[in-house]
């Protein structure tokens, strides 16, 4: 790890003034930030910690919102009665992250900035492969190479990764605002356009954009609708804790009688984004909650994905995970 | 706001009990510094990137990955390793003992951050059952997968047997 100059923010505002630099890194929990540094995804000369910033801190509920603070922990929101009889789905997705060490230091501000899990671009520097992430323009090693984990929606030939974090998926799913700070003054991003995928981003112009925080912003906090939807978080993994997920599924269902009134599924792990079924959700309003006349509909709208060689599982995989996260969610309340 | 950065940083910590002041480098991890300048040699490096968890150490009672954690993180916070488990007068710790009862490892490489993670894991009240030690000690890696006695170990220390 290179060495940097250190600073701890007194405000947000401060943290914030340091940014305008681009060799300035934010840390928090630094369970990414300190990995980035030692394989040379990200070379800061400075660093400022916000850890010390009580008005980043907190979860409480604020009128016809939950707001959570972007420093608290995957644990402390996994584990609070707020979150767990609110966002149901978000408690779920914190605890089925990472490790419990992992839980106790990883803040929800970070987690949804971390970088994807693709082993050509998790390598040490200098990296021995073409990754277009690592070093512009020099080519995709997993498209040609294995990328049995990589994305099914909105990747391109430059780039195949998927975004891994849980919570992320539940915030998308749940309509969260990310609240953000930046020298221009505070403004929102709706989580369930925060990230990019690859063809988004190419579109905007900046292939290799990954979410539409500007450099110079912090995240904040965020708030989520208050809601009495019933809801799950499906984590489909190779083991059984602590590894990140093939695909995942967060729902929320509201019912009439036994049939759907209203329904949010997000699927995870299988693009640069969070991927709403907003098709389905459209579709899925008088719908009987079972597993017989869920399938068709979430079928429908698994017909966009775009597999790769060899993940065509994922598509059947997340459609199962789909249709298991809505039968969750509805039996939930 | 300007603020000064530093690239020499002093921390004042409570370790194992004892009030110290350090001067670190910013970039120095708990890990490295309790191995390196401390000389508390019990925390074990892994893999160093948060994936075994064989460096587990608590701060303010929370286990945590020393590899994942700055010293400078650790600033008006109490550490506590493996050194700091038992007593004053050398007795072991109820988990320690729980350990060495049920044979809870075999090369022992990755024994402090299980016992570390034991600990946290008993005081948070996950030890219920089987399936909840596994699921809340899945953070610590055993490559000579001991895991059934870790698991037996962890729950008589959490019901207070393991003691003889």
């Amino acid at each position: 790890m290179r060495d940097f100059a250190y600073a701890r923010a007194v405000t947000a505002e401060s943290a914030v003034g340091t940014l305008g630099d681009a060799g300035t890194s934010v840390l928090a929990g630094g369970t990414e930030l300190l990995n980035w540094f030692r394989l040379g995804i990200a070379a800061a000369d400075r660093v400022v910690d916000i850890g010390g910033l009580d008005e980043l801190h907190g979860i409480d509920r604020e009128g016809d919102d939950l707001r959570i603070g972007a420093l608290a922990t995957l644990t402390q929101i996994g584990e609070h009665p707020l979150v767990t009889g609110i966002a149901g789905a978000l408690a779920s997705a914190c605890l089925q992250a990472a490790s419990a060490q992992v839980r106790n230091r990883a803040t929800i501000g970070g987690n949804v900035l971390q970088r994807t899990r693709c082993p050509y671009f998790r390598a040490e520097e200098p990296v021995p492969w073409p990754c277009n992430k690592r070093d512009r323009g020099s080519g995709c090693a997993s498209v040609a190479g294995r990328h049995e984990r990589q994305a099914i929606f909105g990747w391109t030939p430059d780039c195949v990764a998927v975004q891994p974090s849980d919570p992320a998926v539940a915030l998308a799913a749940l309509d969260a605002r990310a609240e953000v700070l930046g020298p221009a003054g505070p403004r929102t991003i709706p989580m369930r356009e925060f990230h990019l995928t690859q063809r988004e981003a190419a579109v905007l112009g900046e292939p290799m954009r990954e979410n539409r925080l500007e450099p110079d912003e912090l995240i904040t906090g965020y708030r989520l609708p208050v809601t009495t939807d019933g809801q799950a978080y499906l984590k489909v993994r190779e083991r059984a804790s602590y590894e990140y997920a093939l695909v995942s599924a967060a729902a929320a269902v509201r019912l009439d009688g036994d049939r759907i009134a209203a329904a949010r599924v997000a699927l995870g792990s299988v693009a640069q984004r969070p991927w709403r079924l907003a098709g389905a959700e459209a579709e899925l309003p008088g719908t009987a909650l079972t597993r017989e006349a869920l399938m068709p509909v979430i079928e429908r709208a698994m017909s966009e994905a775009a597999p790769l060689p060899q993940n065509g599982f994922k598509v059947t995989m997340a459609r199962n995970a789909a249709v298991r996260a809505l039968l969750m969610a509805g039996s939930a309340r | 706001m300007t603020l000064d950065f530093a690239r020499r940083v002093e921390v004042a910590l409570r370790l194992n009990g004892h009030d110290l002041t350090t001067v670190v480098s910013p970039r120095t991890t708990l890990l490295d510094w309790l191995r390196d300048d401390i000389g508390l040699t019990g925390t074990k490096k892994g893999c160093n990137e948060g994936a075994c968890g064989t460096c587990t150490v608590l701060v303010d009672g929370q286990r945590m990955n020393g590899c994942l954690t700055l010293v400078v993180q650790c600033a008006g916070r109490a550490v506590t390793t493996v050194e700091g488990l038992a007593g004053a007068d050398g007795e072991l710790h109820p988990v320690q003992r729980a350990f060495a009862e049920f044979d809870a490892f075999q090369c022992g490489y990755c024994t402090p951050g299980q016992l570390l993670s034991a600990v946290a894991c008993i005081a948070e009240g996950h030890a219920t059952d089987d399936a909840s030690v596994r699921e809340w000690m899945s953070g610590n890696i055993c490559r000579c997968s001991s895991y059934p006695q870790i698991t037996a170990a962890v729950l008589a220390a959490a019901h207070g047997r393991g003691q003889r």
